[in-house]
């Protein structure tokens, strides 16, 4: 493939994103910046607990208000009461109770924002309030509150490899250790936003800020009763989603076209940042315990794994978040003999769901922050170690599936450990013993499954439509959410069909002019859709070909005029269907992605001693991209997953209290600033893919999968502390543990009251 | 009440009432959509807009404070088919991501180089500590400061 690179024009090279713009300009139009003629402003009302049955809703005060259009609950929901992509149990108005706090009641369409906004306050619920599950390790037990009749287990994946009993037998050192990691909220600057509006056709027509279009349609057509082809669902440029906008926005989906119907008229529903905060579904928080035996030569001889993730109130992703968990639980490492086990159970949390690394975040910073503990236990340099276990070419996973690509694991840390002064640096800081400041370095890798794989269909298509004067017009399924789908996918055509990128125009993604595509989730749109877009290209050549093949020297604009002369269509639809993936749920194991990609992170920091303040002082990153499609574009995900891990590493905690979120805005729940942000270095290694368009494999996930671990693993090179727990606050690297007041007040407590 | 003041270069005379935020006067009333609400707390500066100069949040101010006074807007900012220095950096250095921050950080930017037209690394972060950004990392806008510090001077 090293013939093929040299040939390439647009692919790998630094283009100007399609959309640069319109975004640098301000005309770019997000969701909330549409308007229908003669719309009106929805308003949703939220629950008042975590957990409680409803007994009665009365919503006639406000049905009687001037300016007031419709009021929607329950009773107004023709089709199903119920939507969820895997399992169908959440609501979109409450039905006989609510789950968590940012659970529906009602909704009203008003003539102002701030009438609906008032109006909806008038509305009189009578709750029964229900004890509240706020922890999920509480969730299986017999005694704990029922989130759901059936019981609080939401899902339980496992893989089993070898025998555990067996490779503990033949270790030379047991180790166990518990990790968790916190609840995160997307933090997508553009709240959620839509507007319905009936269409002539006795559907509805609805644009939004939307990941997941195909799956939304989905659920507003089952809570409309309306067939597939009458619900029209068209995406809005999105300002981020990061797993966010593939399930979060459906609700408002469905709750803006109720109203329509209702009154008739279109309906605007804008989410707040606090009606975002309180409603959207966010990281999943894991609990785990993971065990391993090791030879004293540092060869592992088993991995035993049992994690508790907090799914909140609703399935959404949880089914799948966790498979992803299940199987990349072990690191990218040989291990003969594996247990693993992961259940989601339901809380009356925040719901849980789709994030960026999508279950791979949580295992990644137990798995890696573990590995540098058998490291340290063992007297072995955790790059050696590393090195010693990390998969290469043939191996054999926890779940059986043998790797045959190039595996560059590797390759990655040996690169990223030279270019740091890995080891060096490692063994100087060690032996710090400052009582100011104190320097520290740390790794991380991880291996990563591409695309869906065994949890899904994977196939998307793509349209690339050629006009008759030369320009292009590009479609999918799959969307831009900023992470720069577009640019990628015209890079794709423009190398296929050998053209400026110029001419091409990408448009967003409309459910009744595109087929479904599935979800852009799971790092898998360059890959999936690039893929189509190479194949639609492939057609087009073929088809020009065919008519201008004795005319050589001909531009490609001449080309496609003779085309149109001769009445060729030079309109195509691509389309790509992965490689096949298995997977056994009984007995836990299976081909479980069609092919992965490898990385490895190093971060440097500076620990203040006296306060407890970690900052990163230099980050470095190392992907196995396949082949680099956007090189901007790929150095822009690489940088912003580093300061999302950032975030998670050290600074973000959506915390709940009784199931009650502490958080309301960005005032209190805090992101990474630019004044935060380190020296970062980027490289990419291009080792090419047979499935990927080009080569090229996936990256936006990767990115940002393992900077905690690296963060945490330098905090105790730098401290001599472990820290078990994200995010790493002043308190737990200064104290090791979260700072909770008594729940009584020291002069209470002085008083031995009780 | 009626107030009179500059927006993006034009006299402008509007009806507001009391209560009305700027940010809803030139999103709702001027269809200037360009100005982003992202929190509507003063802590994200999506809504950045240049106040007599200096980058505010249009959602802590009052339409009614603008009474008289300077307003410039992401729309303002192109002179016919050109493009402003900033934008163009922050298109060349592949700055924009979602660009839902992109008209606060381009205000915010062009605000800190009226000020301080050769900032040092440390200069830019504080000047643009005030925006969020979830997409970038920050690298490219950083690269995009510098890159529109050397533009403005090639042009001058």
């Amino acid at each position: 493939m090293a013939d093929e690179k040299d040939k390439l024009k647009v692919v790998g090279t630094r283009v100007i994103r399609t959309d640069a713009f319109d975004k640098v300009t301000g005309r770019t139009r997000y969701s909330a910046d549409v308007n229908a003629v003669g719309q009106l402003f929805g308003s949703v009302l939220h629950s008042e607990y975590p957990h409680a049955e409803i007994l009665e809703i009365d919503t006639s005060e406000v049905e009687r208000l001037e300016g007031v259009r419709a009021v929607v609950t329950r009773e107004d929901i023709p089709g199903a009461k119920y939507f969820g992509g895997v399992i169908p149990n959440q609501t979109v108005f409450a039905v006989d109770k609510v789950r968590y706090y940012g659970d529906g009641i009602s909704a009203v369409a008003a003539d102002t924002p701030e009438l609906a906004e008032a109006a909806k306050l008038l509305i009189k619920v009578k709750y029964k309030p229900l004890p509240v599950l706020s922890d999920a390790r509480e969730g299986l037990r017999a005694d704990a509150p029922k989130v759901f009749p059936e019981g609080n287990l939401c899902k339980h994946h496992k893989v089993r490899k070898g025998n555990v009993e067996k490779g503990f037998a033949e270790a030379d050192l047991i180790i166990e250790r518990e990790y968790s990691t916190q609840r995160i909220e997307h933090s997508y600057l553009e709240p959620e936003a839509v507007v319905a509006e009936l269409s002539e056709d006795g559907g509805i027509k609805i644009i939004g800020s939307i990941q997941n279009l195909f799956s939304a349609r989905r659920a507003v057509a089952s809570v409309l009763n309306l067939p597939l082809n009458k619900v029209r669902l068209i995406q809005a440029p999105l300002g981020g989603s990061f797993g966010g906008k593939d399930e979060a926005v459906t609700v408002l989906f469905c709750r803006a076209a109720l109203l329509a119907i209702k009154c008739g008229r279109p309906i605007k529903l804008v989410n707040s940042r606090e009606d975002s905060f309180r409603e959207s579904y966010k990281r999943h928080p894991y609990f785990m315990r993971y065990k391993a035996g090791v030879k004293s030569d540092g060869t592992f001889t088993a991995m035993e794994i049992d994690i508790t993730a907090d799914a909140g109130a609703y399935a959404s992703m949880s089914p799948f978040v966790t498979w992803r968990s299940v199987v990349q639980a072990t690191g990218p490492y040989r291990v003969p003999n594996v247990k693993t086990d992961v259940r989601a159970v339901y809380t009356n949390n925040n719901y849980t769901g789709a994030m960026r690394g999508f279950g791979s975040p949580q295992v990644n910073f137990a798995v890696e922050s573990f590995i540098d503990e058998i490291a340290e236990e063992l007297g072995i340099n955790p790059l050696e170690l590393r090195l010693k276990n990390a998969f290469v070419d043939g191996d054999i996973t926890a779940t059986g599936q043998k790797l045959n690509h190039k595996v560059s694991l590797g390759e990655a840390l040996k690169t990223i450990a030279e270019r740091s002064d890995f080891v060096s640096k490692w063994e100087t800081s060690r032996k710090s013993s400052s009582r100011d400041v104190r320097k520290g370095i740390g790794i991380s890798c991880s291996y990563r499954g591409v695309s869906l794989g065994a949890e899904g269909t994977d196939a998307a298509s793509v349209l690339v439509s050629i006009q008759s004067d030369g320009s292009v017009i590009v479609e999918t399924g799959l969307v831009d959410m900023g992470q720069g789908a577009a640019t990628a996918i015209s890079i794709i055509v423009a190398e296929g069909l050998g053209i400026d990128i110029e001419k091409i125009h990408f448009l967003n993604a409309d459910t009744s002019r595109v087929p479904d595509s599935g979800p852009t989730v799971a790092s898998r749109t360059t890959i999936m859709a690039g893929n189509a877009a190479k194949n639609a290209c492939e057609i087009l050549n073929e088809r020009i070909k065919r008519v201008v093949s004795g005319e050589k020297d001909l531009g490609f604009e001449e080309k496609v005029a003779i085309c149109f002369r001769e009445g060729i269509s030079l309109y195509a639809v691509g389309h790509y269907k992965s490689p096949k993936t298995t997977w056994d749920e009984e007995n836990g194991y299976g081909d479980a992605y069609f092919t992965f990609v490898y990385g490895a992170n190093i971060s440097e920091v500076e620990v203040d001693m006296r306060t407890g303040k970690a900052k990163v002082d230099k980050f470095y990153a190392i992907h196995d991209v396949g082949r680099v499609v956007s090189l901007s574009g790929a150095e822009g995900q690489v940088y912003g997953g580093v300061a999302m891990g950032m975030g998670y590493a050290l600074l973000e905690d959506f915390h709940q209290t009784d199931g009650i979120p502490d958080f309301k805005n960005f005032d209190e729940y805090l992101l990474t600033t630019a004044a935060d942000i380190p020296k970062m270095e980027v490289e990419f290694l291009q080792n090419p893919d047979k499935a990927g368009p080009y080569g090229a494999k996936s990256l936006g996930e990767p990115s940002t999968e393992i900077v905690a671990p690296a963060i945490a693993n330098a905090v105790y090179n730098a401290t001599g502390k472990r820290i078990r727990n994200l995010p790493l606050t002043l308190e737990r690297v200064l104290i090791g543990r979260e700072l909770v007041r008594p729940s009584k007040r020291g002069s209470e407590i002085a008083r031995g009251e009780k | 009440m009626k107030i009179k003041f500059i927006l993006n270069g034009k006299k402008t005379v509007v009806d507001v009432p009391g209560g009305m935020r700027l940010i809803d006067l030139l999103r709702e009333k001027l269809n200037l959509t360009g100005t982003r609400e992202g929190c509507g707390k003063g802590e994200c500066g999506a809504c950045t807009v240049l106040l007599d100069g200096k980058p505010v949040n249009s959602c802590l101010i009052l339409a009614a404070q603008v009474d008289g006074r300077d307003i410039l807007t992401i729309e303002g900012l192109q002179k016919g088919d050109s493009l402003d220095p900033v934008q163009r950096a922050y298109i060349d250095t592949a700055a924009v991501q979602c660009g839902f921050c992109t008209s606060g950080f381009i205000l915010a930017t062009k605000s800190l180089l009226n000020e301080n037209p050769d900032p040092l690394d440390e200069e830019i972060k504080r000047g643009i500590a005030g925006n969020l950004c979830r997409c970038t990392g920050y690298a490219k806008i950083f690269d995009a400061v510098k890159t529109a510090a050397e533009y403005i001077k090639e042009e001058n």
